[in-house]
């Protein structure tokens, strides 16, 4: 399949990205294999210059850039951080990025960033918590994002909403899109003895504008039951690469990350990666 | 049962104390040590992002015992933005309070030297001035320093300590010693200033003429050296400005 056309970077192809990574930079830049776009986090991006900066510069012209950020609160009891959404304002004007993301979560609370994404009950007024969060953050944005579900390792019992239902009803009242993590969907699953298929044939997969893709680490709670943790790094695990392959098979090719933040690997252990989703991309091109 | 915010962020930061109730391992039972990995994921990454930001106190203090100090540390100081490449700021203070390490007089000056240079690095670029216009300088100018520039004063080796740890320098031996951490590029280098350097680059700093900035530091040492100093800074592409006597 030959693209001989000018590469517009302005959305996210239906194709692999993965994480960037700076130890990655020349390796992106001499060949990048099946990788056709990156994903940065926000945060990092958010000093005032420097390396960082200049290497983004020059990722920009040659990939499509998604804005993934991490430390929004969206599922905060309190308001958004103003400063914060203020920087991302700028980052996002400065950058112009074919695509904007957050989570499902909070991390703030009360002046505290926690620096992980923590988990909240889903129910109608935490429903129209997070639904309010995100109109604010479009608007300051001047841009739809997408919000990503969860890995989830407890459930709260105060829950009257399943979680599909939750982000279904969400994106209705916000008109935001959804990145699905079917690596979360089957920590989740396997952490809260669902079924990871019945979870995807749920989901509103025409909202999905991202998939995400990595790998676990296992455990075992109080009761010897598995427990996965979404680590982020090893490679993707066997259920996850066929949960993958049902989503695409349903719903259609969609921009597929590989994220893989920690232990991260040399480029061609992450690019084989991006292959593997390719591969799967391309049974339904 | 709700589980407020409030209640799950004290029990996240408090291992000893007992986990909130209303949360469930989705079958009914206590979510019991699966609290934990929220507890677990807060802890190890904060920690590591004090490790990324202190290698060198780090490996002043060793490996264990910074792991205690950033369990104790980051309790006392959770972030305060989601900006971790800034995390840590309140630590050369931690230092000096902290029971295990309030003794190692220069430990809170290697922080300080280390925050600078990570500060650095994140800082704005700026293009250096045209070196013809730093010909025949008139004293009553004023010279703007590059936002990447940060100059850290000690009475401790901390240059050599830095050195000695990060770049395999000689061994440090005792005396007082100011650095400016400069980023000719994109990578930050800490210099040494010579005799009353820190006196003329902190004057410039705080709006100073050139000429009182070299009378401060002067007043000092009478071995200051102008175009020694000067040549530190426009080495490191260090001046961006030159402020015109109006």
């Amino acid at each position: 399949m030959l693209d001989t056309s000018t590469p517009s970077f302005d959305r996210l192809p239906d194709a692999p990205g993965v994480g960037y990574k700076p130890q990655h930079f020349s390796d992106l830049l001499q060949d990048a294999g099946s990788v056709r776009w990156l994903e940065i986090h926000a945060e990092n991006y958010m000093g005032d210059g420097g390396r960082p900066h200049a290497q983004l510069r020059h990722l920009s012209e040659r990939f499509a850039i998604s804005v993934h950020g991490v430390g929004l609160s969206i599922g905060g009891e309190g308001r958004l951080d103003p400063e914060h959404l203020a920087r991302l304002k700028h980052l996002i004007g400065r950058l112009n990025p074919a695509s904007f993301s957050e989570h499902l979560a909070w991390s703030t609370h009360d002046s505290a960033f926690l620096n992980d994404l923590l988990p909240l009950p889903y129910t109608g007024e935490t429903l129209s918590r997070v639904a309010d969060h995100i109109d604010e953050v479009q608007e300051t944005v001047g841009r739809r994002m997408l919000l990503e579900n969860p890995s989830s390792y407890l459930a709260f019992d105060e829950s009257t909403y399943d979680e599909t239902d939750f982000l279904r009803e969400v994106a209705r009242r916000t008109g935001c899109g959804l990145l699905l993590d079917v690596n979360n969907v089957f920590v989740s699953a396997t952490n809260l003895g669902t079924d990871p298929v019945s979870y995807i044939d749920a989901f509103p997969l025409d909202l999905v504008g991202e998939i995400h893709l990595a790998g676990h680490d296992e455990d075992h709670d109080d009761h010897g039951k598995p427990l996965l943790i979404d680590s982020h790094g090893r490679e993707v695990a066997e259920p996850v690469w066929t949960l993958y392959a049902h989503v695409i098979a349903k719903g259609g090719a969609r921009p597929s990350l590989i994220e893989w933040d920690n232990d991260v690997p040399d480029w061609p252990v992450l690019e084989a990666e991006a292959a593997r989703a390719a591969a799967i991309l391309e049974t339904v091109a | 049962m709700t589980v407020s915010q409030t209640t799950f962020r004290k029990a996240l930061l408090a291992p000893d104390k007992p986990r909130p109730d209303g949360l469930t391992d989705g079958a009914g039972h206590p979510a019991g040590r699966r609290f934990d990995v929220y507890r677990n994921n807060v802890a190890v990454s904060l920690t590591e992002a004090l490790e990324i930001a202190f290698p060198v106190v780090r490996k002043l203090v060793g490996e264990a015992n910074f792991k205690l100090l950033a369990a104790a540390f980051l309790r006392q100081h959770p972030p305060s933005t989601p900006l971790m490449m800034f995390y840590g700021t309140e630590m050369p203070g931690y230092l000096e309070t902290f029971a295990p390490t309030a003794s190692i007089g220069y430990l809170p000056d290697v922080a300080r030297l280390e925050l600078a240079i990570r500060e650095s690095y994140h800082a704005a670029d700026a293009a250096p001035v045209d070196p013809a216009r730093l010909q025949g300088l008139d004293p009553a100018a004023t010279l703007t320093l590059a936002p990447s520039l940060r100059l850290v004063r000690s009475r401790w080796p901390i240059h050599a300590i830095w050195r000695f740890n990060m770049e395999d320098g000689p061994k440090p031996s005792p005396r007082a010693e100011d650095v400016a951490v400069l980023r000719p590029d994109l990578d930050p280098e800490p210099a040494l200033l010579p005799d009353a350097g820190g006196t003329f680059v902190d004057a410039l700093l705080t709006g100073s003429t050139l000429g009182e900035a070299y009378d401060a530091a002067l007043a000092e040492a009478e071995t200051f050296d102008l175009a020694r100093n000067l040549s530190i800074l426009i080495g490191a592409n260090a001046i961006t400005d030159i402020g015109e006597p109006s």
